[in-house]
Parts: structure tokens; C-alpha cells; sequence
């Protein structure tokens, strides 16, 4: 089973969620980070680093000695990551690209090629029963997507996979959620966590993905969420009361679980509960 | 004309309050939300829009079935996996128009898309450009340079010398479309470890850039230990610290009632960030 973990508003616990989940469920489980951005599961789970390889992806490669400045690649470019300028250069903007290979098909002398462009790592390592993978974009790559696709190759089929998702509801969210069997869609009962829900909510009910709705920090705004919830007939999952000693742990980089052993009841009963309603 | 945008790496330290109190005491500017992924300044800032205009992003191709042979060119062509049983997945699909080219039969359509709306607005402290990315849509980096293009100009039409911006989270393409050119960068940042991871690499992408900063530390005595390791991180990257802000329940109850921080109590957290604006102000003036 597939479980991702978004949110339209950042900061709202979407990681602290993820990697409690994690701990508190028996093996086999894997944590895939997915917000390569910024990346923090692995702050909390501190797991033991197995592997860490580049990752590239294609992007075009000119040879000028066969090219005309015919115009084709770009003309074909929707990217604007080619262009043929009027005094005989071809220009190429990597970070633009993304790798449709329109212009290497369309260029009539074969003078362009496919090359491997590293954009980011992907990480693989084990902390205590949990399979941890994440993915870093290099600093200065404009495309996260890509990246997350490949962090979700690494998605197994015999056990269950949370998926940290990185926050907005633009292409890196859709990219990560979009093959999850549901979505826990962690909030804040403020204002801005309910707006930024909404537009969460619409879109998981675009991609038709179950859902449902953590509250976290649930004491410290008002009741909006709430009544939005009921209103939308969303289930609400779990609330999480505003806790000092949580927000303190978290800052050093430590597990909710350990500071308040009892909320591993409490991840294990969510986990099972939304189990048993995609068994239905 | 001056341009601060504000950021944070992470998400959820605070940017939006921030900027909604700096709205309340800067003046002469325009405000600009350049967060049009998950745009929250309207909340606490209540702007009246005056003018709506369409963002025209990127196109989608289609599929005409009565046109369609089946002859399976666009599958073999499409690098994305968007093309199931001669129907385009609108998720998957890029928009490369790669399909569109290589169809023998011209039986793909390719319309441009309306990817959501910008807006020019009133607010009681002056112009606000403002947009909304539509749900699950793509070229937020290009609505976002919109957003910013556009009040430079208004700010240039009314002779405003200030655009403050407030930012996306994150590091990738709507962060590199906001901060590109700006004559300076606010990052507002919180006293954990993922914070501090979050600002080593937002720092980085700003030295990548070429844009002067400026930090904030807010929440700083959640972790003051952690709070002097950002201090130190903002001293290796040339960041100009320009304060602290406490941890205070009055910034909740400042958005829940839909006021920014400083229009809403003179709370520590109000105080501390009148301080912030003022040294940011001079950072500002000390820029070419």
C-alpha cells in the first residue's frame, strides 16, 4: 500500500508525520522523501547511507559540424531550451529542458543527441526496520519532477510505502501523489492551513484519490477546519494537540514517538483504519 | 526601484506574517504575492481586485478519435508515458508537442491552456499583484515572473522605489523565478534542524544567483542552541542577520482573526518584527 503524505501549505508537519508513521509500523516499510527540494526525513531517521548515486536526465547535445541553423529544434521546442540565433549559434538552456527529445528527432542532419545532464542524487539507506530513500536536486536546477519520478521507481510491492510529499499543489505535488492509493493530507486548523487545504483537497479529488485530513497543532487556531471537514464529509484521520516538548524534539531532529511513546498506537490504528477502508 | 522578496527554503517559518506586517509598516510600495502555488497573504492583507487578468500557460495535446489511425507514432514518441489506448493523460503529459509534430494524420489538437489567473488589487496599504495557479497546473515559475513583472511596472507607473514579494518554500523553479534579479532577499528561518538544513541550501541557491541577503531567525527561542548555528551558517554564506523573532501565540491569533502580526497587538512578536523591517529597510537603502 501506497500512502502519501501532502499538504497544500508548507510546514505543517507533512515530514514529522512521515517519518512517525514509518517507526511506528512493523516491517516490511519504506519512507520515499519525495520533497527534493528540501529534503529532511533523513534528519529524523539518521539512517545508515547504503548507496548514493547521480541521477541525469537527457538533454540535447549539438554538433555543430553537421548543423545548418535550419531553426527546427527550436521551432519544435515548447521549452525554450534551444534556439538557433540569427548569427550561426545554436544556444541550449539545460535547466529549460525537459526532455521530450523533439529537438533530437526533428533535426533533419541528425546533428543533435541525447546526453545525460546530473541533476541530483538519489539516496538509499536503512534506519532501524525502515527502508529510507530520498532525493537531493542540486542546488540551481529549476525541475524537481524528474527526480521524483525516479525516487518513485524505488516503490516496492510488498509492504507499505509512505511517501513525504513536498508542499503546493502545483507539479512536484502532483508528480509525488499521483500514484498513491491514498493521500494523508496533514493541516493546521489557521487560516492559511485551511485555505492551503482546499486547494489540496481539490486537487486529490482531481487525481480520485482517497483521502483524508490529519489536524495538526489542533488547538491552536479555531474551528474552521473542522466544520470545513464535515461540511465536505472528509474524514478527519488523527488530531494532534500543539505540544511544546514535540516542537522542541523536533527541533533537535527527534521522533514524536519517543518523546510520546503512546502516539504509536495511535499512527498504527490510522495506518490500519485506511488499510481496511481500501481493502472495502 | 528596489525589490525584496522574501523566502525560506523550508515551509511554514512564517514568511507570509512576516510579510503582512511589513505591508503594514512599509510605505510607498506594492505588494506582490509570489507564492501562487499556495497564496495566503490575501488573508491577512483583504485586497479588493480591480483588475483580473487570464495566465496563459503552457498547451496539452488531444487526441481527435475520428482523425486517430492508431498507428502508434505518438506512443512511440511520447518520453513521458502519457499516451494509454490512443487517450492523453493530462497529468502525464508535458506539452512537448512532440505527438502534435510526428502525427501523420494531424489528428492531435494542441490548445494553449488558461493555467489560472493574476490580479491587480487595492489593499489599505497600497497596490497588491497577486495570482492563483490553477489546481494541478504547471508554469508556476512563468506566473510568478508575471506576478513580479507586473508590479515592478505598477510600482514604476505610480513611482513606488519598493516591491516586496512574498515567496514560495522550497529551492526549485517558482523560488528561482522569484529571487532572480532581486535587489535583495529576506529568509526567514526557524531554530531546528530542518530548518538549518533548508537554509544551507536556499543560501547556496541565492549565492548561485548573485543576490545580497538578509536572515531572520523567527521562533528563535524554541532552540536558541540551534538559533546560534543559524547565525553561524548566515555568517558563512554573507547573509546579513537582521533579528529574531520569539515564539508568540498572538501571531496565530493575529491570522486567525485576519490581521497581520503588528495591526493586530503590540505583542513581543509585534515589537521584534517592527525591529526586523527597520534593518531590512536599512540593508535596502544600502543597496545599489
Amino acid at each position: 500500500m501506497k500512502i502519501a503524505v501532502a499538504s497544500g501549505k508548507g510546514g505543517t508537519g507533512k515530514t514529522t508525520i512521515s517519518v512517525n508513521i514509518a517507526m511506528s509500523l512493523p516491517p516490511p516499510v519504506q519512507l520515499l522523501d519525495c520533497d527534493v527540494e528540501e529534503p529532511n526525513a533523513h534528519i529524523f531517521l539518521k539512517p545508515e547511507i547504503k548507496e548514493t548515486k547521480d541521477i541525469s536526465r537527457m538533454v540535447p547535445e549539438v554538433d555543430m559540424d553537421k548543423c545548418d541553423y535550419c531553426g527546427a529544434c527550436g521551432d519544435i521546442c515548447e521549452f525554450k531550451a534551444i534556439a538557433v540565433l540569427k548569427d550561426a549559434t545554436v544556444m541550449t538552456f539545460h535547466e529549460m529542458c525537459h526532455g521530450c527529445k523533439g529537438c533530437v528527432m526533428v533535426c533533419p542532419h541528425q546533428a543533435i543527441q541525447a546526453t545525460n545532464r546530473i541533476f541530483g542524487q538519489l539516496v538509499k539507506g536503512k534506519a532501524h526496520h525502515v527502508e529510507c530513500i530520498h532525493g537531493v536536486l542540486n542546488v540551481g536546477e529549476a525541475m524537481s519532477p524528474p527526480l521524483i519520478g525516479r525516487v518513485q521507481k524505488e516503490i516496492w510491492d510488498n509492504g507499505v510505502s509512505i511517501i513525504d510529499a513536498p508542499p503546493g499543489t502545483s507539479c512536484p505535488m502532483i508528480e509525488t501523489v499521483r500514484r498513491a492509493d491514498y493521500v494523508i493530507l496533514v493541516t493546521e486548523p489557521t487560516p492559511f492551513g485551511l485555505n492551503d487545504l482546499k486547494l489540496a483537497v481539490e486537487a486529490v479529488r482531481l487525481l480520485k484519490i482517497p483521502f483524508g485530513i490529519l489536524i495538526n497543532r489542533s488547538d491552536i487556531g479555531d474551528q474552521r477546519v473542522t466544520e470545513y471537514a464535515k461540511d465536505e464529509q472528509i474524514p478527519v484521520l488523527m488530531e494532534i494537540p500543539h505540544s511544546r516538548d514535540i516542537a522542541v524534539a523536533y527541533s533537535k531532529g527527534e521522533l514524536m514517538i519517543d518523546v510520546m511513546p503512546e502516539m504509536k498506537k495511535q499512527f498504527q490504528q490510522m495506518i490500519e483504519q485506511i488499510s481496511k477502508q481500501e481493502a472495502r | 526601484m528596489k525589490e525584496l522578496t522574501i523566502i525560506s527554503g523550508k515551509g511554514g517559518t512564517g514568511k507570509t506574517s512576516i510579510v503582512g506586517s511589513f505591508a503594514s509598516l512599509a510605505t510607498n510600495f506594492v505588494l506582490a504575492d509570489a507564492d501562487v502555488d499556495a497564496a495566503d497573504l490575501h488573508l491577512i492583507i483583504t485586497p479588493t481586485i480591480v483588475q483580473t487578468n487570464d495566465f496563459m500557460g503552457g498547451h496539452k495535446a488531444i487526441i481527435d478519435p475520428d482523425r486517430c489511425t492508431q498507428c502508434g507514432e505518438c506512443i512511440e514518441r511520447c518520453q513521458f508515458d502519457a499516451i494509454n489506448n490512443f487517450t492523453i493523460d493530462t497529468i502525464a503529459c508535458e506539452g512537448c508537442g512532440v505527438c502534435v509534430h510526428f502525427c501523420p494524420s494531424d489528428a492531435i489538437d494542441f490548445p494553449q491552456r488558461k493555467c489560472g489567473e493574476w490580479f491587480i488589487s487595492n489593499t489599505s496599504y497600497g497596490p497588491m499583484v497577486h495570482a492563483k495557479l490553477g489546481i494541478a497546473e504547471e508554469n508556476s515559475g512563468l506566473l510568478v515572473s508575471t506576478v513580479r513583472r507586473n508590479a515592478r511596472e505598477l510600482a514604476e507607473k505610480e513611482n513606488r522605489d519598493l516591491v516586496i514579494a512574498d515567496g514560495p518554500p522550497g529551492i526549485g523553479c517558482p523560488v528561482i523565478a522569484s529571487i532572480t534579479g532581486a535587489t535583495a532577499i529576506l529568509i526567514i528561518t526557524e531554530p531546528t534542524l530542518s530548518g538549518l538544513h533548508d537554509l544551507e541550501r536556499v543560501a547556496e541557491l541565492a549565492k548561485f544567483l548573485k543576490v545580497p541577503g538578509m536572515l531572520c531567525i523567527n521562533k528563535y527561542d524554541l532552540n536558541p542552541d540551534m538559533s546560534n548555528e543559524l547565525l553561524n551558517t548566515a555568517q558563512k554564506y554573507q547573509l546579513t542577520t537582521v533579528g529574531t523573532v520569539p515564539y508568540d501565540p498572538s501571531v496565530t491569533k493575529a491570522m486567525v482573526s485576519g490581521k497581520s502580526t503588528v495591526d493586530f497587538s503590540d505583542s513581543p512578536a509585534s515589537k521584534a518584527i517592527r525591529q526586523v523591517w527597520e534593518k531590512v529597510s536599512a540593508f535596502l537603502d544600502s543597496q545599489e
